[in-house]
């Protein structure tokens, strides 16, 4: 007879999270209840609000965490989820890149009074319903529940100790990224098509991930990361079993973060998703992905390093090339940030294969969680910002990705081309920007733990990605607008604060990267 | 018990799903391959479970119950959308998007 405890819920320490997830939740009643002019505002508002009570909540979580060994927090939630300083860290992180997708969502200027999401998702593209829709000015406001949902998600994901909540993290994150990828309101053949693939690839994936999940526990018997790391250095079991499974919860994980093999989701995805839905997902997912990614590799995998080390070796260079050259042949701009954001997981990979205990380093030395850490914030920002001017370049048919459009566009906006300039300069690394930072930190990291063919590689795939981003920058000021040349479109306050946060991140954090740095090595080692 | 068979079996269904989304032209039965790839992970975490003698197992089951009510719920909005503008649930067909 089992008998049944009350579990202990740490509220305390989980509030921000659970918090998210209610603002989720009463915002489908406010879709309910609410009449349909009065959503947007109320809706804008509940999510901006919980996102920003949420904010504080991790600030103050963050500011009590209890020592524990060489790591900082707790286990929380009869051991479902970790709340340390990575956590902490990571949460805080998310929920500054989502206040910059909320603004992005909520911009109406550039489409002339509506956002960039589809009037009525399900009217046919081309038929009246849809003409209808548009003239009457409707508009999707179940967006902002769908985005706190992902962000709920990507925290649970973030914190996971155990297998299952990884899962569950992983979809709760996962299945409203696919719906608001279909929803752009122009091209939306294009939007619906990159829904149908992120979604079938998707779920392929995470059919891979709970197999996985399934074999590792067939091994270790439990299913905590510090119970698996246990048994692995107990050898319980069948190493065939865990191997297999370990192999396949990378799978997913490596799905999620866009490197190679798996990423040929990535520039479809990215291209085929209103603008906006690209800038938050394209930062906030891949900051989630890596923090459970290097918490399941660290904790629970720890005792097994030699085998996935060299895995991660490969994967690491096939990103970083393979994303460069692909880069160099793209002639539309979503789809080549798109190429470049596989870059960067390579390089974020680069940085995972470091050493991630202090112990193991020398005084200066740089952890390979502080390194991957920061270099989430740089390229979250400067992402974000990125994204976010894409949408204000614009034509009679929407948003004009094509390169030769953003021809010439120094002489016709020197703003917004100074700011993209700006954002290029940051992920190709070039000194003084953010991007720089973030490049020196993880190749640190990789060094010391004798990772140096990786480095090697990853310098010169640096020098070939900044041949593409400066192709760019030469197209936008030295040569002449063709035809009508490229319009920008003016944007409210909303856009324009995302752009600056962005910009602002890219340039404080390349002069004085040191704060984050160190915030970033205070943040500790994983909990276990 | 010996639980190799049900390992055995299960491994044979996620083999049958894995091949089937790779091969399988249409939306729809592409998706429920992934289904069955769910399924088979259901069959081993409870064999697991057995084995092991613990319950972790059984009730990831259940989380793996719920999620994939809850992919079928997304899956097929989105299925739904693009056949009704494209009359056609073939994933060759969806081809906007390439290089």
């Amino acid at each position: 007879m089992i008998d049944f405890a009350k579990p202990d819920i740490e509220y305390g320490l989980l509030w921000p999270l659970l918090l998210i997830f209610a603002i989720a939740c009463l915002g489908v009643v406010v879709e309910a209840f609410l009449p349909r002019g009065r959503r947007l505002l109320a809706q804008l508002a509940l999510s901006l609000v919980g996102c920003v009570a949420a904010l504080v909540g991790v600030v103050m979580v963050g500011l009590d965490l209890s020592d524990h060994g060489a790591a900082r927090g707790s286990i929380v939630a009869e051991g479902a989820l970790a709340v340390d300083g990575p956590t902490v860290f990571v949460w805080g992180l998310l929920l500054v890149i989502t206040v910059c997708g909320l603004l992005l969502f909520a911009e109406r200027r550039l489409e002339g009074g509506v956002s960039a999401f589809a009037g009525q998702a399900a009217a046919l593209p081309g038929t009246d319903a849809e003409r209808v829709a548009s003239s009457k000015g409707l508009d999707h406001t179940e967006v902002y529940p769908l985005m706190m949902f992902a962000v709920a998600g990507m925290m649970i994901f973030a914190a996971a100790n155990d297998l299952l909540t990884l899962f569950v993290g992983l979809e709760v994150l996962s299945l409203p990224l696919y719906l608001l990828s279909g929803l752009a309101r122009r091209r939306r053949l294009l939007s619906q098509e990159a829904a149908l693939k992120y979604f079938l690839l998707g779920a392929f994936s995470s059919g891979f991930v709970i197999y996985g999940i399934a074999l590792v526990y067939g091994y270790a018997g439990v299913m905590d990361f510090a119970g698996i790391n246990d048994a692995i250095a107990n050898e319980t079991g069948s190493r065939t079993m865990l191997l297999i499974g370990m192999g396949m919860i990378s799978v997913g994980l490596l799905f999620k973060v866009g490197a190679v093999p798996f990423q040929s989701w990535t520039p479809d995805v990215y291209q085929g998703a209103p603008t906006q839905v690209t800038a938050f997902m394209a930062a906030a997912t891949k900051i989630a992905a890596f923090a459970a990614m290097m918490r399941l590799f660290y904790v629970a995998f720890g005792s097994e390093r030699w085998t996935w080390e060299p895995m991660l070796w490969v994967i690491a260079v096939l990103s970083m090339v393979i994303g460069a050259v692909m880069a160099v042949a793209q002639s539309d701009i979503k789809r080549m940030l798109a190429y470049s954001s596989i870059t960067h997981t390579g390089f974020l990979i680069t940085g995972l294969v470091g050493i991630h205990s202090a112990d193991g380093l020398a005084d200066g030395q740089i952890t390979a969680t502080q390194s991957v850490l920061f270099y989430l914030v740089t390229y979250g920002f400067m992402t974000v910002g990125a994204f976010a001017v894409v949408t204000l370049v614009r034509d009679a048919g929407g948003e004009a990705t094509h390169l030769s459009r953003w021809t010439g566009l120094g002489k016709e906006s020197p703003v917004v081309a100074g700011v993209f300039a700006l954002f290029l300069l940051g992920f190709a690394g070039i000194p003084l920007t953010a991007g720089f930072a973030g490049k020196w930190a993880v190749f640190a990291s990789a060094m010391s733990a004798g990772a140096w063919p990786v480095v090697v590689i990853a310098v010169l795939t640096s020098a070939m990605a900044a041949f593409f981003y400066i192709r760019v920058i030469v197209l936008m000021y030295f040569y002449e607008p063709v035809g009508d040349g490229p319009s920008v479109t003016l944007p409210s306050f909303l856009t324009a604060t995302a752009i600056g946060i962005g910009a602002l991140a890219t340039v404080v954090l390349g002069v004085v990267p040191g704060p984050l740095l160190d915030l970033a090595a205070h943040a500790g080692e994983f909990i276990r | 018990m010996n639980t190799e068979p049900y390992i055995l079996l299960s491994a044979i269904l996620f083999t049958i799903g894995c091949v089937g989304v790779l091969v399988r032209r249409n939306a729809i039965v592409v998706f429920m391959c992934v289904e069955l790839m769910l399924n088979a992970s259901n069959l081993a975490l409870v064999t697991f479970a057995k084995a092991n003698g613990n319950l972790d197992g059984q009730i990831a089951a259940f989380f793996v119950m719920v999620v994939a009510a809850a992919e079928v719920v997304v899956g097929l909005a989105i299925i739904m959308t693009i056949f009704r503008t494209r009359r056609s649930a073939s994933v060759d067909d969806a081809s906007l998007l390439k290089y």
